[in-house]
């Protein structure tokens, strides 16, 4: 399963990663190196393992329907890179404008 | 079903059928959010109901809210779904400034709930329409992005980030547009019944997207599905779904395919347009949630829920012909919503009539709510006064009239029936001394006509009870009127 | 600059408090500030922030409690730091990164809030790769941090920074993170203990997310007390992350008293294959015959799925990365780098915001999760790492409390020797990422030296018995004594 080009740009995509053009030839061949041996893994006999994510099988603990709500020590202003009437703002939508947005 | 339009010249028309499945995200009536403290109330300033956790600043983690899990358990199974003892959260991932942490939190590969039905109405041989419920899953809403609001930048408003919703997948088995708004007129009453959510739509707490295929009739093998979305009323649901439907009608029957893409319905222009560009097809790579374990629900609590599952709809109906008597037309509308219907019976259970209560919540009680419009929930009428009012009339206390103006006065000023009537003077006097003395009155004023009633000319009766009844201002009880009367003239 | 052909001396191991000079919590500060300011002005670059004004003033509400007679605990006016990754109140948290340059975090982690509860006073935050992506604290946006005991080679990574803190007399405790091995091979390559609890063993709130069914706060100490001490501070359930357990913490310190006769040491020979250095190996059988001297039982011992334990890891550590860091898009906070509509402002926030090992693994994990290979990378990936999971439970079922290993394949390598080869930089992780995937609990400890540079010895016991672990590691320290540090 050798990573193409064509990958990298697709994932990039997706990652929202903007790649220097000049870049790519060696990110093709890094993703490839470390894939390759990542195949070690299909040699593995995982016949009827279930796989695990995180650790502890104490179940999910819940919190009750009530606050408090917790708390910032700064206003939103003070991290937000841009702020008006308490609304944070980004660059308008490109489906309201250029088509490379999009919709989820 | 509609006719499809002719195909190439010379062939027969080819009769079409859609096939068409729901997704619907509702709101859960919870006081906070899925995954932290912060409150769900609707109408705070932009951002208020925001905290780390739901801003997803860095280094915070979801902990999730029992009352949640509750309510999802709830509506599972008022849908008839199998609740299943180990659920998993997931990881939805896709970029969108509404979406702080760049991932939703959803259930994927193994959800609350599953396998479930929902009766949607009846076909013309009584048998009941019935709807697979694929699955009910907990997830949460993402925030609100504001594109008008300022020049060429788009505000978000974070406060809905994090409400706890359900999801509930029907199975591809809906036919017809309105059979898809039956499915969700029935499904809203169903949740509002038994209180998982207030399904208030102008806050967007029901939303609906519709996958859509369109098959030649009689084909087993689905066609090409579109998924519709920005449906945000059940006419909505219905016009974009005949829209999007006619739309792949003429596309197959002048031979071209039909796409898989996501469409927007546009309410003004009443069509469905495809909602992006094609090159950045979706990938969510879904994983498990590494920082929820597993929930693990215990038989014993699941049974105990279903156990404690409140009164639904059907069973409603039922209940209210037997127990008051009740005709079908009678009972649809005071079962129509849960406030209605709870309101309704404690009416019923305080007065002896079942009938004239239906009457009255039907009757003047609709129409006060109509005309002012208020909710049943702020109506100032308590119905246990409702339950006096009508016992009053029944003792022959107020008149029906007399009712009806006490009943608007009530409705002002939230005072009970006796007090009302009392202050406007319009409780029925049958006191024996006073009904005698109007009576005694009206004989020495108009000594020709109480002759003549007593000579036998039973139709005077009505012209001396009219006057005593003038004398009384209208709150003599014109029956005991009626009855001194006659005794009088027997005597 | 320290004279880079003479390692200097590690502080030597004692008990925390043991600050000769300084007569109280503030003198102490201040002096700590001074040995900072030293440490930066010969290079080391090992705390990116510290505020001598804040810290004064914490020690001072520290010392006036303790005046009062009010009784904080072992760590009251005792100095910390904390990588750059962990959430405080009034120091920047920037993970070592461009995109959240400036950012100050407005909550703190839980285990800011136990450590000061305790009366430890926060006097900085440390250099660290950026998100704690590395294994030598040389992938950092503010340059790499350097090891204090030879400033020509690495100090170890990602939590380099805290390492080197404790390592050049700074600090006797600091905070740093794990992923896979974060804090036990920096810990090795600068000579102090390092610890990483049980998965589940400290709240996690608070820690910038790299790879969550990974991520674990550990500690360092100059010494092994130094680490329980802080351990048991931190240590225990927090309702603000879901993952952290609910199991009584033990009074780690009383391991100090505890014998090591009659427990058994499992020597897995998976960690010492034939291309180990023999100079590591044979300080590790050092470490294992004075054990035996002391009465525990040593066996050897097989962990059979121990090659997988990398290609494993670099499958599910890129994989959620790739979703926890998709949150910096310079919408809410962060540093934003402008352009013509929102999707080119998330790319250029975004590209230049990572530098290359992070963007490295955005897209190896996005790979990954990608459709079409969930299934033969991230679901085999999770399966491997049950089987990995499964070796430590039937080591340990079968009578072994803990296992004994080298903590890295090689001591401190020079600065720039591993940057241009990722997949060699992994390697370096062989011996300590296996616990991260079972989730057990792992320290280093220093067991001598190779030409002048620390070797760790690792110790990994089973679920929630850091108590074992650190009974072991007591009575190691004690009876090497200064041969740790030669
Ligand atoms: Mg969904
Ligand atoms: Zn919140």
């Amino acid at each position: 399963m050798a990573v193409t080009r064509d990958d990298v740009l697709r994932v990039a995509t997706l990652a929202r990663l903007a790649l220097d053009e000049a870049r790519i030839p060696a990110l093709v061949a890094e993703l490839n190196g470390i894939l390759a041996h990542m195949e070690e893994l299909s040699a593995a006999d995982t016949t009827g393992v279930c796989g695990i994510s995180g650790v502890g099988d104490a179940g999910l603990p819940l919190r009750e329907d009530s606050g408090p709500q917790l708390s910032l020590a700064t206003s939103r202003e003070s991290f937000a890179p841009a702020m008006r009437d308490s609304f944070f703002l980004v660059p308008r939508l490109a489906t309201h404008g250029d088509s490379a947005d999009e919709v989820p | 079903m509609s006719a499809a339009p002719r195909a190439a010249a010379g062939a027969e028309p080819v009769q079409y059928e859609m096939v068409v499945g729901l997704e619907v995200h509702v709101q859960l009536k919870t006081r906070t959010k899925l995954f932290c403290g912060c409150p769900t109330k609707f109408g705070a300033l932009p951002n208020a109901n925001t905290c780390p956790v739901c801003l997803g600043l860095p280094g915070t983690l979801p902990v999730l809210n029992y009352a949640a899990v509750q309510l999802g358990v709830r509506a599972a199974h008022a849908l008839c779904c199998a609740v299943n003892d180990l659920s998993t959260f997931a990881r939805k991932n896709y970029f969108y400034p509404d979406l702080p942490k760049g991932y939703q939190i959803t259930q994927y590969e193994r959800p609350l709930a599953e396998c479930g039905w929902l009766v949607i109405g009846k076909n013309p041989d009584d048998t009941p329409i019935t709807i697979g419920v694929t699955r009910v899953h907990l997830e949460e809403d993402a925030g609100k992005s504001l594109h008008d609001r300022y020049r060429g930048a788009t505000a978000l408003d974070l406060n809905r980030a994090g409400v706890p919703l359900i999801e509930v997948v029907s199975e591809p088995e809906l036919r017809t547009a309105k059979d898809a708004g039956a499915f969700l007129r029935v499904l809203k009453q169903l949740l509002e019944y038994i209180g998982v959510s207030d399904v208030n739509m102008e806050e967007g707490s029901l939303r609906v997207d519709a996958n859509i295929s369109t098959r030649a009739a009689g084909d087993t093998v689905l066609g090409t599905k579109t998924e519709v979305k920005n449906l945000n009323s059940f006419s909505a649901v219905e016009r974009a779904i005949e829209a999007e439907f006619a739309r792949q009608q003429a596309a197959l029957a002048t031979g071209t395919t039909v796409e898989q893409q996501t469409m927007l319905w546009d309410a003004a222009a009443g069509e469905v347009r495809p909602a992006r560009s094609k090159e950045d097809s979706h990938d969510y790579r879904y994983f498990p949630e590494p920082d929820l374990p597993p929930l693990v629900l215990s038989q014993d609590w699941v049974r105990k829920a279903k156990e404690e599952l409140p009164e639904l709809p059907s069973a409603k109906r039922t209940r209210f012909a037997k127990d008051y008597s009740l005709g079908d037309a009678d009972i649809e509308v005071l079962t129509a919503n849960i406030a209605l219907a709870d309101y309704y019976e404690t009416v019923a259970r305080g007065h002896e009539d079942p009938k004239s209560a239906a009457n009255w919540v039907m009757g003047e009680l609709l129409a006060t709510l109509r005309a002012t419009e208020t909710p049943i929930t702020a109506f100032r009428v308590r119905p246990i006064d409702l339950a006096r009012l009508l016992d009053l009339v029944r003792a022959g206390r107020l008149s029906h009239s007399a009712a009806k103006r006490v009943f608007a006065n009530m409705a002002e000023t939230g005072d009970r029936p006796e007090e009302v009537a009392e202050r406007q003077g319009l409780l029925q006097v049958s006191d024996d001394g006073a009904i005698a003395a109007w009576v005694a009155e009206v004989i020495a004023e108009s000594p020709k006509e109480w002759e003549r009633y007593r000579a036998g000319e039973q139709k005077l009766l009505g012209v001396l009870v009219g006057q005593a009844m003038k004398k009384s201002k209208g709150r003599a009880d014109p029956k005991k009127l009626n009855q001194s009367f006659s005794a009088r003239a027997a005597g | 600059m320290t004279d880079a052909a003479t390692p200097k001396a590690a502080v030597p191991a004692g008990r925390v408090g043991a600050y000769p000079d300084a007569p109280d919590a503030v003198a102490r500060a201040f002096d700590v500030m001074r040995t900072t300011r030293a440490a930066e002005a010969d290079g080391l670059n090992l705390v990116l922030w510290y505020d001598r004004e804040h810290a004064a003033k914490a020690a001072r509400d520290v010392q006036a409690a303790l005046d009062e007679g009010q009784d904080l605990g072992p760590l009251a006016g005792v100095p910390f730091v904390a990588k750059d990754n962990i959430a405080t109140l009034n120091l920047p948290t920037t993970c070592a990164s461009r995109i959240l340059a400036g950012y100050v975090s407005p909550f703190e982690a839980t285990v800011i809030t136990r450590m000061e509860r305790g009366g430890a006073v926060l006097v900085g935050k440390t250099n660290c790769d950026e998100f704690a992506m590395g294994s030598s604290t040389e992938h950092s946006a503010y340059g790499p941090a350097r090891n204090p005991l030879d400033p020509t080679r690495v100090p170890g990574g990602s939590s380099g920074g805290s390492a080197g803190a404790v390592a050049a007399g700074i600090v006797r405790v600091a905070l740093g993170s794990e992923t896979g091995g974060s804090v036990r091979q920096p810990a090795s390559f600068c000579g102090v203990v390092g610890v990483k609890p049980t998965y589940g063993r400290v709240s996690r709130y608070g820690l910038v997310a790299f790879a969550s069914s990974l991520d674990q706060i550990g500690i360092f100490g100059a010494g092994v007390d130094d680490a329980a001490t802080a351990l048991e501070l931190v240590a225990g359930r927090d309702p603000l992350d879901s993952t952290s357990a609910d199991i009584p913490v033990p009074r780690y310190r009383e391991a100090a008293q505890r014998s090591v006769a009659g427990l058994v040491i499992g020597r897995p020979k998976e960690y010492f294959p034939p291309s180990l250095d023999p100079r590591i190996a044979a300080l590790c059988d050092r470490a294992l015959t004075r054990m035996r001297e002391l009465g525990a039982d040593v066996r050897d011992v097989s962990l059979p799925h121990t090659d997988l334990a990398v290609p494993a890891y670099y499958i599910i550590a890129p994989a959620e990365a790739s979703s926890n860091l998709a949150r910096f898009d310079g919408a809410r906070y962060g540093r934003r780098v402008p352009a013509a509509g929102l999707r080119a402002t998330y790319e250029a926030t975004r590209s230049d915001g990572f530098g290359s090992e992070v963007t490295r693994r955005i897209l190896l994990g996005t790979y990954v999760l990608s459709a079409g290979y969930y299934d033969a990378y991230y679901k085999k990936a999770q399966e491997v790492r049950t089987l990995i999971a499964e070796d430590f439970q039937m080591v340990f079922a079968s009578g072994v409390d803990v296992l004994f290993t080298p903590t890295a394949p090689t001591t401190a390598f020079p600065i720039g020797a591993k940057v241009g080869d990722p997949y060699a930089m992994y390697l370096s992780d062989i011996f300590t990422v296996t616990a991260n995937l079972a989730g057990i609990p792992g320290m280093s400890l220093p067991i001598g030296r190779v030409d002048g540079l620390p070797v760790g010895g690792q110790l990994l016991a089973p679920h929630f018995d850091e108590l074992t672990m650190f009974t072991l590691a007591y009575n190691l320290e004690r009876v090497l004594g200064q041969d740790a540090h030669r």
